[in-house]
């Protein structure tokens, strides 16, 4: 049986890694394909060289559960057939292309397990492209991977669990961070008292992340509303409006984010339906508890299926192997199964609470000026959005992409169709699911023209 | 929602061709209701490539073409934008001396047609387009056409209609369609009835269901013609890019993007839509690495096909069915409509007025097929637009 | 003039590399983000309006942070790992 099996998983984060785990554990060789250089995703991401920092400097809290993951994945790594550095840049049926090192093949799968994760939802303001702004995520990559601050004033802005943590961990490294900007009110904070009972630990340490930038003196404002970021070859200074006064700050970078949004391109690809998820305003790819999709042999597990966090997703990618497991025929521990799925089921309850503590910005699309840049790699202004919805009654993001360009570069809408569809609510005032989602393409990002064809990998 | 409109004329299809004969009826002062199953010009029409071309054409299209190429410089004030029409020639490559041949040969054949085409041999090739590499035996080339931004162009003339007075409905499929005594009966999916003294079956790739429904069976097949952009780059390419014998098709957008062609896709789950195969779009990626060396550092950033709808002779139907009175056909353009489609539009509209059309377009009967003592109409092996070797 | 500060990872060797004819100096395991925003403060002009970028997601997501070596190959910055001796171009060319 285990020759007719052969399941291709797609990214080498927490729940990547645990997918493949569950595989080998089965004795079967899963293939995992990931662009980064070494596992771990974003979240427990590895250094290119190690260098005099501790799992605990890097990962903070975290470090028992990073160095576990990378454990396991190196404990495994002769047991799985790994493509390091690699990008799965089309699905169809089942076989992958893949893009390895100037060279293009197709991967055959029996079962594919799609651990694609998360990156930061971004809305555009006055000044988002100039160089030192970088999203939550990016910020945390600069100092985690790189040792680096993204600059010597750093202002972290946004909402979501991103943002108290990042500074804090800026703070931690010896960086100056000259201020942190909530869009959230204080009071919507408070809801994550409700989530004690189910996550102290979580909880806890949140509220310790603030509490000790506050004790260092380091401003948090809440209830910020983003006016502009000055400067134009480099960051000077970010102004934004708090009851209803506009205050400026000198900064020469910002780290921002609003939560997280999911990868599903190749979910899209491979032919999965999609569900409108209101919690993370977002389609997603329809799944079961298990991770399994629309789609027969395709399961999904992680940030990539929606938004649920790492510990969520060491549990769905091991959930998702053993769904995988039972429809091949393996027989499965069911005890393991049913603990597995009540962690996720009391994460997906502490995600709703996070979610009132850490609210959109939903005022955001009503009030961005018309000149802001929405598409950044296409440089088409909000106001050009605006006009082709307006004018050409465009409801929907696939023909605000053919009509106006926006989600149309090398990002593929990466970035900005979550606010497309935000302003298409705006304008229209209709639903958020009603603008739909952008239709995925391959390549899922550029591949260069002169790449070679290899034939088909046996 | 039922709700009844009575129309002069009802077009299945907002396409391109659809859409331009919509604008033309209004403007002759017919009522019209244009309806599509989807967005008007979702399909091949706004997903095309984009070549704007006359060259290449079987003689019996330069007529038609000729007429349409006198509306793409006027598209401005035609439909409101100018649809990135750009007037940059239209370069044929030959790769070898049997393809050079065979544009000699068609350069003779067309010669008083007006096309003012152009043979550039080997040297003066390279002298006058040294951005083309490999081993180019000539090229010929027709400098008045060019190449435009369909997913606009297309958009923009169904918006064009609309705002001169036609019914547009997006979503709207046609689920039947009839002839009655007073004219034609339609249902659709919303349950909008529509009653109307003609008919336009505009529907591309679609359309073969409609004119088999009036006892027209035709031999359409679909094919899915695949495209690859590039990143923006430099702009290099002077010309819009043709090759004798297929394979590979290029253009360069102000902006920067090289759109590039020459392979065919496969249809989705859902048979309407298509997409390119990874090793085709591949192909198309390095053949156009290999011809252009500005693009040899280049990245793709985005592949797509569209549905197209393809006649077996490769040249459309256009005209009024031969069983049914006031239905007219339009469809099976083979993968080369877009740029005559204006001027389809508006033959059309004289069709309805007048009953007939005074560019000639006998040739693109629809009973050419049961005709079969006199063979083709046409009289000659018509040119594909873009010849697919991977077939 | 650099962008990004470096706290940490001042231990590693030094890697040799040349930015815009210049002849600088990263570390080992640095990507060619950190090590030209150690020194500069962009990464490129964006294609349309020409104005500066310096990357934004750092996960090789929003193709912002695209370099170009001399001999006109393209790099992603951020998930290229500094090599010695790499030749880094950060202005693009120019489009017209």
């Amino acid at each position: 049986m285990s020759n007719a099996v052969r399941p291709l998983i797609v990214g080498a984060g927490p729940a990547g890694i645990r997918a493949a785990q569950a595989l080998v554990e089965a004795g079967l060789k899963p293939i995992v394909v990931d662009e980064a250089a070494s596992g771990g995703g974003q979240i427990y991401r590895q250094r290119l060289a190690p260098d005099k920092r501790t799992p605990r400097d890097l990962y903070g809290s975290e470090a028992s559960k990073a160095t576990a993951l990378h454990e396991t994945f190196a404990r495994i790594r002769d047991k799985i057939e790994y493509f390091p550095q690699t990008l799965v840049w089309n699905v169809r049926g089942t076989s992958a292309d893949v893009a390895i090192d100037g060279r293009t093949r197709r991967l055959d799968f029996s079962h594919l397990i799609l651990a694609t994760g998360a990156t930061d939802r971004i809305v555009p303001f006055h000044g988002w492209t100039i160089p030192g702004v970088f999203t939550l995520g990016g910020a945390q990559i600069a100092l985690k991977s790189q040792g680096c601050a993204i600059g010597e004033q750093v202002v972290f802005l946004g909402s979501g669990p991103l943002l108290y943590l990042v500074a804090w961990q800026y703070v931690k490294a010896g960086a100056r961070v000259a201020a942190v900007l909530d869009t959230a009110p204080f009071s919507a904070k408070l809801n994550l008292l409700r989530g004690l009972p189910s996550q102290p630990g979580v909880v806890l340490r949140g509220m310790r992340y603030v509490a000790e930038l506050m004790a260092r003196g380091i401003p948090v404002h809440f209830g910020v509303e983003p006016d502009r970021i000055e400067g134009e070859a480099r960051v000077e200074g970010i102004v934004w409006r708090e009851r209803g006064k506009e205050r400026r700050l000198a900064c020469d970078a910002v780290g921002y984010g609003f939560a997280l949004r999911s990868e599903t391109q190749l979910a899209d690809l491979a032919g999965c339906r999609f569900v409108f998820d209101e919690r993370d305003r977002a389609w997603r790819p329809e799944r079961d508890m298990a991770g399994r999709t629309s789609v027969s042999g395709v399961y999904i597990a992680g940030d990539g299926a929606g938004i649920a966090g790492a510990d969520a997703a060491e549990l769905a990618g091991e959930r998702a192997s053993l769904a995988l497991l039972e429809d091949a025929g393996y027989a499965v521990n069911r005890e393991r199964v049913a603990v597995l799925e009540r962690g996720l089921a009391g994460i997906q309850r502490f995600r709703d609470i996070l979610e009132i503590a850490f609210p959109f910005p939903d005022k955001w699309a009503a009030s961005v000026a018309d000149d802001v840049l929405l598409c950044r790699c296409e440089e088409i202004s909000v106001g050009q959005a605006r006009a082709a919805m307006r004018e050409q009654e465009v409801r929907e993001l696939n023909r605000l992409k053919a009509l106006t360009r926006v989600g149309m570069g090398r990002c593929q809408g990466r970035i900005c169709a979550c606010a497309a569809a935000e302003i298409l609510a705006d304008v229209h005032g209709q639903p958020l699911e009603a603008a739909g989602r952008l239709r995925a393409q391959p390549p899922i990002k550029p591949i260069p023209l002169g790449i070679a064809a290899d034939g088909e990998a046996a | 929602m039922s709700r009844t409109l009575h129309k002069d004329v009802a077009i299945i299809g907002g396409g391109l061709v659809g859409s331009s004969a919509a604008l033309a009826l209004r403007r002759m002062g017919f009522s019209v209701v244009l309806l599509d199953k989807g967005y008007c010009g979702a399909q091949a029409s706004g997903v095309n490539y984009g070549g704007v071309r006359r060259q290449g054409r079987p003689p019996e299209q330069i007529a038609l073409s000729q007429r349409a190429h006198a509306i793409w410089p006027r598209l401005k004030e035609v439909i409101g934008i100018d649809g990135e029409f750009v007037r940059s020639g239209h370069l044929k490559i030959a790769r070898t001396e049997a393809e050079m041949a065979s544009l000699e040969a068609y350069a003779a054949r067309v010669a008083d047609l007006g096309l003012g085409l152009e043979l550039v041999g080997h040297n003066q090739l390279r002298e006058r387009f040294p951005w083309i590499a490999g081993n180019i035996v000539g090229a010929s080339l027709c400098q008045g056409d060019g190449h435009a931004n369909p997913r606009l162009v297309s958009a923009a003339f169904a918006l064009a209609a609309r705002r001169a007075g036609a019914d547009v409905l997006e979503h709207t499929p046609v689920s039947h369609v009839e002839k009655v005594p007073e004219g034609f009966h339609l249902s659709t999916g919303p349950g909008i009835e529509i009653k109307a003294q003609f008919v336009i079956n505009s529907a591309g790739a679609w359309a073969d269901s409609f004119a088999e429904a009036f006892g027209e069976p035709v031999p359409l097949s679909r094919i899915y013609p695949s495209m690859i952009v590039t990143e923006p780059v430099s702009v290099f390419m002077s010309a819009n890019i043709g090759a004798e014998g297929g394979g590979i098709y290029a253009r360069q957008v102000d902006r920067g993007n090289c759109i590039v062609g020459g392979m065919r896709g496969e249809p989705n789950t859902d048979l309407d839509f298509s997409r390119p195969t990874g090793s085709g779009a591949v192909t198309i990626m390095n053949r156009a690495a290999a011809l252009f060396p500005a693009l040899r550092n280049s990245y793709a950033i985005r592949f797509w096909s569209g549905t197209e709808g393809e006649m077996a002779d490769r040249n459309p139907v256009i005209g009024f069915s031969r069983t049914t009175p006031n239905l007219i056909h339009a469809f099976g353009f083979s993968g080369a409509g877009f740029q005559i489609a204006p001027g389809v539009g508006e033959v059309l509209a004289e069709l309805v007025r007048d009953g007939a059309s005074r560019t000639p377009i006998e040739a693109f009967a629809i009973d050419r097929f049961s005709r079969k003592d006199q063979g083709s109409p046409a009289g000659s092996t018509p040119e594909p637009q873009e010849r697919d070797i991977s077939k | 003039m650099a962008l990004l500060k470096r706290l940490a990872r001042h231990e590693l060797p030094p890697i040799s590399f040349t930015l815009n004819g210049t002849v600088c100096t990263g570390r080992v395991g640095d990507t060619v983000l950190t090590a030209i925003l150690t020194q500069a403060d962009q990464l490129r002009l964006s294609d349309f309006s020409g104005s500066p970028r310096a990357g934004f997601c750092q996960m090789g997501a929003c193709q912002d942070c695209w370099v170009m070596t001399s001999d006109g190959e393209r790099i992603r910055a951020c998930s290229t790992a500094l090599e010695p001796g790499m030749n880094l171009r950060t202005f693009a060319e120019q489009r017209s």
